[in-house]
């Protein structure tokens, strides 16, 4: 059950990924693009997946998952250091090459190798980020 | 690029509802980089299958639209060194942060979550920033 929920969920993310455009760099960019030809598209897609997923939210109160197990509790609203750091990290990597970790998995079947560089540095990155969250927390110590 | 923000919107509810089906149907938040850096790091092998399954969706329903709309332009970058630091800045960013455009975006935006409208503010002003220096100032990208 669990497994069709999440096949399901992810042929709808990447149709949903490749229809918006979300998968073409130059649109993403553009939308970044503030200075240059600003491409309003990106914000047409956030506000059209924000309606289903407001909609599930509120469905959630008082009912348990359809596969079993319970819903996600409201995360501790601490923002914390590690919150505005690793997103403008995430920020910085996401302008410069115009992808983030959606969209990168959606186009790499058919996106060519310049994909498959992404993907596999973006997944070094991943696995060093332990290592390089303890190392700032020794740096700096945590609040 | 009139008819490019109805694609959007329908994209945007597409993606929306595979979030709303993992989130009423396993109980869970539909972030990407949280699902790929649970298999990366370890974290998440208790859940493989499912995270794995996820995936092969979010590759293969593309690969089904191509077959009836030629949607396949990218326009990525073919410089090697832009695409690993790129990778890098946003593997690591993204999981220090704990979520990215899906999980902090759309999943916490949509339950107006503090920790995702935060996290999608400063996402976005260091991606704005970094294309006003790096295309306007620099002239790089």
């Amino acid at each position: 059950m669990k497994n069709i929920f999440a096949l399901i969920a992810g042929l709808l993310f990447g149709a949903g990924l490749i229809i918006s455009g979300m998968t073409n760099t130059a649109k993403v960019q553009g939308w970044l693009d503030v200075f240059g030809a600003w491409d309003p598209t990106l914000a047409f897609v956030m506000g059209g997946a924000m309606i289903p997923m407001a909609i599930a939210w509120a469905f959630t109160k008082n009912r348990s998952p359809i596969a079993g197990g319970s819903f996600p509790a409201r995360p501790d609203p601490k923002l914390g250091r590690n919150l505005i750091i690793g997103s403008t990290l995430f920020g910085m990597g996401w302008g410069l090459a115009g992808l983030c970790p959606g969209p990168s998995i959606a186009s790499l079947g058919y996106g060519g190798q310049n994909l498959w560089i992404f993907v596999i540095a973006m997944a070094a990155g991943m696995f060093a980020a332990p290592r390089v969250r303890a190392s700032m927390d020794r740096m700096i110590p945590a609040e | 690029m009139q008819i490019d923000w109805i694609y959007g919107l329908i994209g945007g509810l597409l993606i929306g509802t595979g979030g709303a089906v993992y989130l009423l149907g396993n109980g869970r938040i539909m972030g990407a980089s949280g699902i790929i850096g649970g298999l990366v790091d370890g974290s998440g092998w208790s859940t493989a299958v499912e995270r794995i399954i996820f995936l092969v969706g979010v590759f293969a329903a593309p690969l089904v639209v191509l077959q009836f709309w030629d949607r396949s332009e990218t326009n990525i970058t073919s410089n090697v060194t832009q695409l690993v630091v790129a990778g890098l800045l946003v593997g690591i960013g993204t999981r220090i942060a704990n979520g990215c455009t899906s999980g902090h975006g759309v999943c916490g935006i949509s339950r107006l979550s503090l920790r995702g409208i935060v996290a999608t503010v400063f996402y976005i002003l260091a991606g704005g920033l970094t294309m006003a220096i790096l295309r306007h100032v620099m002239g790089w990208i």
